[in-house]
């Protein structure tokens, strides 16, 4: 282990193994299942046993609301598979999503555990149903009953504003304003996701989808459309992180955490942040790449958030794959992000059309993607060097991952 | 008089307690009020138990002018919730007073198309008098 190895912990873990369960629009099956069905399909991608397994992490942890929100905690899979855990974690005030697969390496880098088990499911399609988001949203049902708004929503709920969608339409309006942004520069993260999601079998959305598709769809709230929106789904996802000297147990070549970004600076509210045009991310960017030696031009891959496709564009910028305010202008006409292209994005069709798996997708695909087990999506040039990327507004976490270096 | 005029439409209100009625209900009075650090002057909100800049918690509330500007808005179109008819405005606007003092909300009575950040606004009060809530709102100022 190199000097720097002690002082950046994360390189002591590495990513061994990932599954994940059928997805799909609407399910209707149990979450647990959808849950243990990707958690030992990890498990066995990675050469391993249940009873290898000594920890758990996962977001948001086992909670009620909203509806379709969390399909699992710690307790009901530790149950389920009956583990001993030396460690185990779940909760949802993280640096975004994929901070439960970061309190995992930290996990096992402070020597708690070796094979850490982490998931994330979702049944927000089957719990919606057909009566759309206002079903699962806050306050969403409460038109009788008294319901009060508390909390954060305290100060968005009063004003009709219960989405996420709205609030970061106000972050991608003040970009269009500052930086000249355009619909069709924005419309190129959901073309680019679409086209990817083609070619991925699991994807819910799979039909081309064009420029006029696109701007002819109907405004959600200015200046997002529908396609600027990701789609509710059912499905569950799960990854083994395991610390670097058990990787003779592993079935093949680990993946390696280079580096991760947990860093958030400014106000932790959605309306609060100093600076309207980008987010959490731009601080959790800056300190990973104060992690490593590498640089952002030695990626070769992308999975970056896209709850909502501004969101995307606040990463880029906060990766520095592009200057602050330039990711119009790096996403212009679509062909830097493609497949073939410099920065292949969201390979498997994101969260806006291969579903919303809540930022474990991301990581799914760029471990999927570093091993070479695209199928037809894969990225050409045999890739080494990937970032996941998870989370919007005040939730932002970054992983970097090499393979076989 | 600086209230809203017809029918108020449903909104989902805050819980009102101790710590931010004077916010909510300022209205009543016709005043948009803020928390005030005694100590050093900074303005605080949402509402807090200690003033961020100095640590003080020597902290009053203190009514401001009621104009702000425009920092971010979106042109609503989905109709998520009951509530005003679509489509309105959101809005992310700072009061005059202080510079990193925001608050969300809609622009009301004029045309969303005719928004704008950086655009003069001033405050305006939805009444829910039954409930005893005053929303703050804001419109163009003259
Ligand atoms: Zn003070």
């Amino acid at each position: 282990m190199t000097e720097s190895d002690e002082l950046f912990g994360e390189r002591r873990a590495v990513l061994s193994g990932i599954g994940q369960s059928d997805i799909g629009r609407r399910l209707y099956r149990d979450p647990l299942e959808l849950t243990v069905d990707a958690c030992l399909g990890a498990i066995a991608d990675a050469g391993l046993n249940p009873t290898d397994i000594d920890g758990i992490s996962t977001y948001p942890g086992g909670m009620e609301n909203p509806a379709g929100f969390s399909g699992a905690g710690v307790t009901d899979v530790q149950e389920a598979l009956r583990l001993n855990l030396s460690w185990y974690a779940g909760g949802l005030e993280l640096p975004g999503q994929l901070g439960a697969v970061i309190n995992a390496i930290l996990a096992v880098s402070a020597g708690l555990a070796r094979h850490v088990l982490c998931f994330r499911t979702v049944f927000e399609g089957s719990a919606q149903g057909t009566k759309g988001r206002a079903a699962v949203m806050p306050g969403g049902d409460s038109r009788s009953g008294g319901f009060r708004a508390t909390g954060f929503m305290e100060w968005l709920l009063p004003f009709s504003a219960p989405s996420a969608a709205v609030w970061i339409a106000m972050f991608a309006n003040r970009h269009f304003h500052e930086y000249g942004t355009t619909r069709e520069q924005l419309a190129q993260i959901a073309l680019n996701a679409r086209r990817n999601a083609t070619v991925n079998p699991k994807a819910i959305y799979r039909d081309p989808m064009t420029m006029d598709d696109y701007l002819s769809a109907r405004m959600i709230s200015s200046p997002l459309c529908l396609f600027d929106c990701d789609v509710p789904c059912d499905g569950g996802t799960a990854m083994i992180v395991s610390r670097r000297d058990t990787v003779a147990d592993l079935r093949k070549p680990p993946i390696e955490v280079e580096a991760v970004g947990t860093a958030f600076h400014g106000r932790p509210a959605w309306d609060q942040y100093y600076d309207l045009a980008t987010m959490a991310c731009q601080d959790a960017g800056t300190q990973l790449w104060e992690r490593t030696d590498l640089r952002p031009s030695d990626v070769q891959l992308a999975e970056m958030y896209d709850g909502f496709s501004f969101i995307t564009m606040c990463w880029l910028e906060a990766m520095q794959f592009c200057g602050k305010g330039e990711s119009g202008p790096f996403v212009e006409g679509g062909q830097r992000i493609a497949r073939e292209g410099e920065l292949p994005l969201n390979t498997h069709g994101g969260q806006l059309s291969a579903g919303r798996l809540h930022g474990f997708g991301f990581l799914h695909e760029a471990c999927l993607q570093l091993w070479g087990e695209g199928g037809e999506r894969q990225v050409p040039g045999d890739p080494e060097i990937g970032v996941a990327c998870a989370g919007g507004g005040p939730l932002a976490g970054a992983l970097l991952l090499t393979r076989g270096r | 008089m600086t209230t809203t005029t017809g029918d108020v439409p449903f909104r989902i209100l805050p819980r009102i307690t101790d710590r931010n009625a004077h916010f909510w209900q300022g209205g009543r009075d016709d005043e948009l009020r803020f928390q005030r650090c005694r100590q050093c002057g900074y303005y605080l909100h949402p509402p807090a138990v200690i003033c961020p800049k100095c640590w003080s918690k020597d902290i009053g509330v203190e009514a401001v002018s009621g104009r702000a500007e425009v920092l971010a808005f979106s042109i609503n179109y989905q109709p998520w919730m009951p509530g005003p008819e679509v489509p309105f405005v959101l809005a992310i606007v700072h009061p005059v007073e202080q510079d990193d003092l925001r608050l969300t909300t809609n622009i009301v009575n004029c045309a969303p198309d005719d928004v704008r950040i950086g655009m003069a606004v001033q405050v305006i009060f939805e009444p829910h008098v039954e409930d005893e809530v005053w929303i703050p709102l804001f419109e163009p100022a003259p």
